[in-house]
């Protein structure tokens, strides 16, 4: 009994001192966040991995194939047009989003009546579920019932109907602008916090020193904001580079898989067409491509420091 | 007094009778379509059965109400629950195939097109509950047997119940306007008419984007119609023949006549064009008359219907979304699932439903073309026939996973489109075609061990001679 009291005495003094210990302490604390990370992001991730090398069609399991499902792939020339689909509607879109939320920032980092009001404004497109914003610009690219070709036509600007999602050009350049305009504020919330961070006697000193203001920008402004633009181009590259909504949404991948992305493609051949293998390896085409933007930003960080 | 649970098999046949031969009265007094004297299906719903049922959010009203209250009187009748989960048609084929590879979810799926034959071996034979409602109703529409049959074994995996069908939707005013009684019945002629309607600045619409049915639909019959087709008996592509040359060649001179911007059209385009005036002709469901008649009466008063043109194959070839029933062999209350979904066939609940949705679903059993609802509005008669002139999807070749991929995929409607709107050739427009098909029909899906087919069975029932 005694031996038994004195055991758990030492049990517990045992754990007391490990407790002590800031290491042992941190690994406990972070057990149920590990847990939750390793439940619904490692395993989805290493499954996802794992369905790309098999042959599973939807309701049977499949067999380790290798990678038979790459190969099959490399030889198909849809898969091809989607991943020039995907590159050009990532760079073209991101490029316009860090363009145009760059000017947005540096009108709203100054000061004129009204400025909280329409920086919450600029986050609208944001907040709004994607979903939602899929709709209205279907709704507003529909040929017979589009309210921009509406207005033009009712101005006598234009005479004809736009085919916007129809034709493989127009389609694109569509879905291009509904990204941009949803990805805009992303860029000018972020670059705006940067760019307010900036101390403003640097200026002062500067153009005492007879610099104008675009010698400003180029020398303070834009060295200062660079670290931060980087790695908000990094997300904002991941996110587009994975879209899915907004194309499913308003083309499904149509006019002849014209605006098909990688997500969209690899939805439509794993769930409707039951090829689940084969989806899942399209998707894992994605992840090369985003580890060497994500490791080109971490060195493009690390040389600024 | 304790309240009985339950109820002994006499009593349930009793009280199952009376309650089918009242309800027959009350809201069908016309004469039964069902033959006489067929030996009544002897099944006993396991007690106390709570069914999971997972199926399509309806297009018309009439459809959940009618298949909803016919649901809580056979709850009623049984003492059993039924819970139905109704989500988007589009989801119901990831949500059932979900369930067929973890063993667990609904009992059973009013699923769609090829989803038996993607899963065959993990669902419930159905061969009892079809022979029965075949030898009461007159028979299944020959299309049936391609979609309910498991191939391998002859035995029935699903149970045929229709789909909601497409015909050609048109504005009888303009049409008068353009030289016709009504569209014309051949091809070209039909192809004439367009361009006389465009002439006259009523131009027709055919979806022609990744719209799930209203493109696949069209475009398939229209590539069979000209004797065109993906794959032969075998599941050898031979998609790229002068049949299909010939359907290219012909659907360019209607695209010409076709609405600007069809090359996007997604499912709802069509019907929103049709009901603004903006198109004189398009394929769909009875839903455009169905939402016409409540909101647009002008419109309903000027719309008719016909079925799909007919090519140089001189026989229809329609395709139309095909809904089948179809229970998982992990449910533990199989018998109540045939149970159930035998009496929601049954003349007493099918005909009040078809008559509610006013002919959305065209039937699967041959008696219920009888019903005196396709004929109460000449407007709806020709969707009594469109399952009897349907082809199966992936014709001619097995139902499966090839067959569903190349619709997922769109080839079809991508195959008109690239012969339309991009500007390929006939040619070129089939060898893409043919090398996207050729990704399905030629891999192999290998089929791990444990789940290798069972044999085929002996006493398999043959599809009737056509």
């Amino acid at each position: 009994m005694q031996a038994a009291t004195e055991q758990r005495g030492w049990l517990r003094e045992k754990f007391s001192d490990l407790l002590e210990d800031r290491n042992f302490l941190g690994f406990l604390l972070v057990i149920p966040a590990e847990a939750i990370l390793l439940i619904f992001l490692a395993y989805p991730f290493i499954l996802g991995l794992w369905l790309g090398f098999t042959d599973t069609v939807i309701g049977r399991k499949g067999n380790f194939i290798g990678f038979d499902n790459y190969v099959s792939l490399l030889k198909d020339s849809t898969f091809w047009l989607v991943t020039y689909n995907t590159f050009l509607y990532t760079i073209v879109a991101v490029f316009f989003k860090a363009l145009l939320g760059f000017m947005l920032a540096i009108v709203l980092n100054r000061d004129f009546v009204g400025k909280g009001l329409t920086r919450a404004i600029i986050l609208l497109p944001w907040i709004i579920p994607t979903a939602l914003s899929a709709i209205a610009f279907w709704w507003l690219y529909d040929t017979t019932f589009s309210a921009i070709t509406w207005t033009l036509m009712k101005t006598g600007l234009l005479h004809h109907k736009i085919d916007f999602l129809g034709d493989p050009t127009n389609a694109r350049i569509s879905l291009i602008v509904a990204n941009v305009w949803r990805g805009i504020p992303f860029f000018t919330i972020g670059l705006l916090a940067g760019l307010q961070t900036i101390d403003p006697t640097l200026y002062e000193a500067a153009a005492i020193d007879g610099a104008g203001s675009w010698k400003r920008f180029r020398r303070i402004t834009l060295p200062l904001v660079l670290p931060l633009m980087a790695v908000i181009t990094t997300f904002s590259t991941i996110w587009t580079f994975g879209d899915f909504q907004l194309v499913w949404v308003i083309t499904k991948g149509g006019p002849a898989n014209a605006t098909h992305l990688f997500g969209t493609l690899s939805f439509q051949r794993a769930i409707p067409g039951g090829h689940f293998g084969e989806g899942a390896a399209i998707s894992n085409f994605i992840l090369p491509i985003l580890v060497i933007c994500v490791l080109a930003t971490f060195k493009f960080l690390r040389r600024e420091d | 007094m304790e309240e009985k649970k339950g109820l002994s098999r006499r009593e349930f046949l009793k009280t199952t009778a009376v309650g089918i031969a009242g309800a027959g009265l009350a809201s069908f007094p016309l004469e039964s379509v069902a033959q006489k004297g067929v030996e009544p299906l002897q099944i006993m719903p396991e007690k106390g059965a709570v069914l999971r049922v997972l199926r399509w959010s309806v297009f018309v009203q009439g459809d959940k109400d009618l298949w909803d209250k016919n649901t809580r009187k056979w709850e009623e009748a049984t003492g059993c629950k039924v819970m139905t989960e109704y989500i988007s048609w589009e989801d119901v084929r990831p949500k059932a195939a979900m369930a067929a590879s973890v063993g667990a979810g609904h009992d059973m799926v009013l699923g769609w097109h090829d989803d038996p034959h993607l899963y065959p071996d993990k669902l419930v034979d159905m061969t009892d509950v079809c022979t029965y409602l075949s030898k009461k109703y007159g028979g299944f529409e020959p299309v049936c047997y391609k979609y309910g049959i498991n191939p391998r074994t002859g035995r029935w995996i699903a149970l045929p119940i229709g789909g909601p069908v497409n015909c050609i939707n048109y504005r009888e005013s303009w049409v008068k306007e353009a030289g016709y009684e009504k569209p014309p019945s051949e091809v070209y002629e039909f192809i004439k008419m367009c361009k006389k309607l465009k002439a006259n600045g009523h131009p027709p619409g055919f979806a022609l984007g990744h719209a799930v049915g209203d493109g696949n639909n069209w475009t398939h019959q229209w590539l069979w119609t000209f004797g065109g087709k993906c794959v032969d008996k075998d599941g050898n592509v031979v998609i790229n023949s002068p049949q299909t040359w010939a359907a290219l060649e012909a659907v360019k001179e209607l695209y010409d006549t076709l609405i600007p911007g069809t090359a996007s059209w997604l499912d709802p385009h069509n019907n929103k064009a049709f009901l603004a005036g903006e198109i004189s002709a398009t394929t769909n469901g009875i839903s455009i008359y169905f939402a016409a008649k409540k909101d647009f009466p002008e419109i309903a008063k000027d719309t008719n219907h016909v079925n799909m043109p007919i090519g140089p194959v001189k026989k229809p070839t329609e395709l139309h979304l095909f809904n089948q029933a179809f229970i998982f062999k992990y449910s533990k209350f199989p018998n109540a699932c045939k149970h159930y979904i035998t009496y929601m066939l049954e003349e007493e609940q099918a005909a009040p439903w078809i008559n509610a949705m006013i002919g959305y679903v065209g039937p699967s059993l041959k008696a219920y073309k009888n019903l005196p609802i396709w004929t109460s509005d000449p407007k709806i008669t020709p969707f009594r026939d469109c399952i009897a002139n349907m082809l199966w999807n992936g014709y001619e070749g097995p139902e499966g996973v090839a067959s569903a991929a190349a619709m997922a995929e769109y080839i079809v409607v991508d195959l008109i489109g690239d012969a339309c709107v991009r500007g390929k050739s006939p040619k070129e427009a089939a060898q893409i075609a043919e090398q996207r098909l050729l990704r399905y029909y030629k891999k192999k899906v290998s089929v791990p061990k444990k789940e290798a087919p069972a044999p085929a069975k002996k006493e398999a029932p043959a599809p009737p001679k056509k």
